[in-house]
């Protein structure tokens, strides 16, 4: 466990660095506190990419228990999403230590961090049951998923600022909601704009209703395809 | 009251669920082959009254397991009903539902607590579980260092503890040694006679005339005789030294 932690904390810190070195050093960018910027897009993406690439393999791995035991079969994929919210949880602690020590101190808008990252919870939750539900009978789809995640992980606007003209586009993917919501919170020390939290809230809730719907209208076949 | 009940049962494999990938479903996509598909059950009915209990028998392939698997909810049927009252403890085939590199202790957890179990009874029912497995000096060693005796030995022991009002075993008993199989024997009797209902897979004979008192036979699918297990035992047993008659 205290290695599994020290994993959790070191990955965002190691990209950090990097994406820190890369652009003060290389491509200087002109955003001030770039640690702590970059660390906003980072944990929740970091979160977004292994839960949903561990989460979509999660029927497939566990077929000895699924095809052996009478539980609702939701439960794997769900319960994969919940325990990586246990590295979401230690990453966002790292998050606060470098906000406060970069000087962004605490303030009352903290109190929607539960709520942005709820609302990541529920894009996860459904993304991942869709998927999941579609990697039993496509095998091919891990690989989508990994791709997908390198695609994403530039188009969210992890260490970069987006484009005025595309900002209000960049909030309908709910991560990169999230991700501006928390630079908000933590370093603009405003609450997320009203637009932009109808936007997540409407986004996951859509795509959490349609995951649970694929997945419950391919659920019968499971078993004779695992 | 009747403990389980299949109602015209049928249920259907297709032949190409071996279809995993991108490929495989373009190339049906693309050159159309009639779906092929068998069924495993065909206009299956039978029901299992509180304290009875069944045995089940037929050749390899004769549908056995999908038959318990469709009792234990498994997989839903494609045809028909099955109704489940109560709950269901069953000892499928080897190691089924454990984990490998969990340990014994964990993996007892783990199925007890899929079996229903709250963590309180768990506790209390724990040592019980581990003594009448007999691995106990082992049961903090990971599974995959468990031979299949030993494996078979904590699935009994945690199926049969967890207090169940219909108990399902498909064969798994056939790796135990004497010891335990007469330790499992006397504990099956004492659950049959406590009221409760079991259904037994199982190719020895003996085991189902002892086990049970009605018996379904399958051939191919479908139901060939059922009643009590003498009558059915005697033309199966005549039937398999000679298939022509």
């Amino acid at each position: 466990m205290s290695l599994g932690v020290l994993w959790s904390v070191l990955n965002p810190l190691i990209m950090m660095g990097v994406l820190t070195f890369v652009f003060t050093r290389v491509f200087p960018s002109n955003i001030a506190k770039f640690p702590v910027y970059v660390l906003c897009g980072l944990v929740p993406f970091n979160f977004f990419s292994l839960a949903w690439s561990s989460g979509t393999n999660s029927l497939v791995e566990n077929a000895g228990v699924i095809k052996r035991v009478p539980i609702p079969r939701e439960v794997v994929p769900v319960a994969t999403v919940f325990s990586n919210c246990l590295h979401l949880l230690i990453q966002m602690a790292v998050l606060f230590v470098f906000s406060l020590s970069f000087g962004y101190p605490m303030n009352l808008h903290w109190v929607w961090l539960p709520v942005v990252l709820g609302f990541e919870v529920v894009f996860v939750v459904g993304l991942v049951l869709a998927c999941c539900a579609i990697d039993v009978y496509v095998r091919d789809l891990r690989y989508v998923v990994e791709s997908a995640n390198i695609v994403l992980f530039y188009l969210v606007p992890i260490f970069y600022r987006e484009q005025p003209q595309y900002a209000s586009l960049y909030d309908w993917n709910p991560i990169a909601a999230v991700v501006h919501a928390l630079r908000k919170i933590l370093i603009e020390n405003t609450p997320p704009p009203a637009t932009l939290m109808v936007k997540l809230s409407c986004g996951s809730t859509i795509v959490l209703v349609a995951g649970w719907m694929i997945f419950r209208a391919l659920h019968r076949r499971f078993y004779d395809h695992l | 009251m009747q403990r389980v009940a299949f109602h015209n049962v049928s249920k259907r494999f297709f032949m190409n669920a071996g279809r995993k990938h991108l490929r495989g479903h373009l190339e049906d996509l693309l050159r159309p082959a009639p779906r092929r598909s068998f069924y495993a059950l065909r206009h299956i009915s039978f029901s299992v009254s509180e304290g009875e209990s069944l045995a089940i028998m037929g050749a390899n392939g004769a549908g056995k397991s999908t038959l318990l698997n469709l009792a234990t909810r498994l997989c839903p049927p494609d045809e028909g009903e099955v109704v489940v009252n109560g709950r269901l403890s069953a000892v499928l085939e080897l190691g089924a539902g454990f984990h490998h590199d969990l340990t014994g202790e964990e993996n007892l957890r783990l199925n007890a607590s899929l079996s229903g179990l709250s963590r309180k009874r768990t506790r209390e029912l724990f040592d019980e579980i581990v003594d009448f497995s007999g691995v106990r000096e082992f049961i903090s060693q990971p599974l995959r260092t468990y031979s299949a005796g030993m494996i078979m030995r904590l699935a009994f022991s945690v199926a049969i503890n967890v207090d169940p009002d219909i108990l399902v075993i498909d064969e798994a008993l056939a790796v135990g040694d004497q010891e335990f199989h007469a330790k499992c024997f006397e504990r099956m009797l004492a659950f049959r006679k406590s009221g409760k209902t079991m259904l037994v897979v199982s190719h020895g004979p003996d085991t189902l005339r002892h086990m049970c008192d009605r018996a379904l036979w399958l051939d191919r699918g479908r139901v060939k005789a059922q009643g009590a297990v003498e009558d059915v035992l005697e033309r199966y047993q005549s039937h398999s030294s000679d298939p022509a008659a």
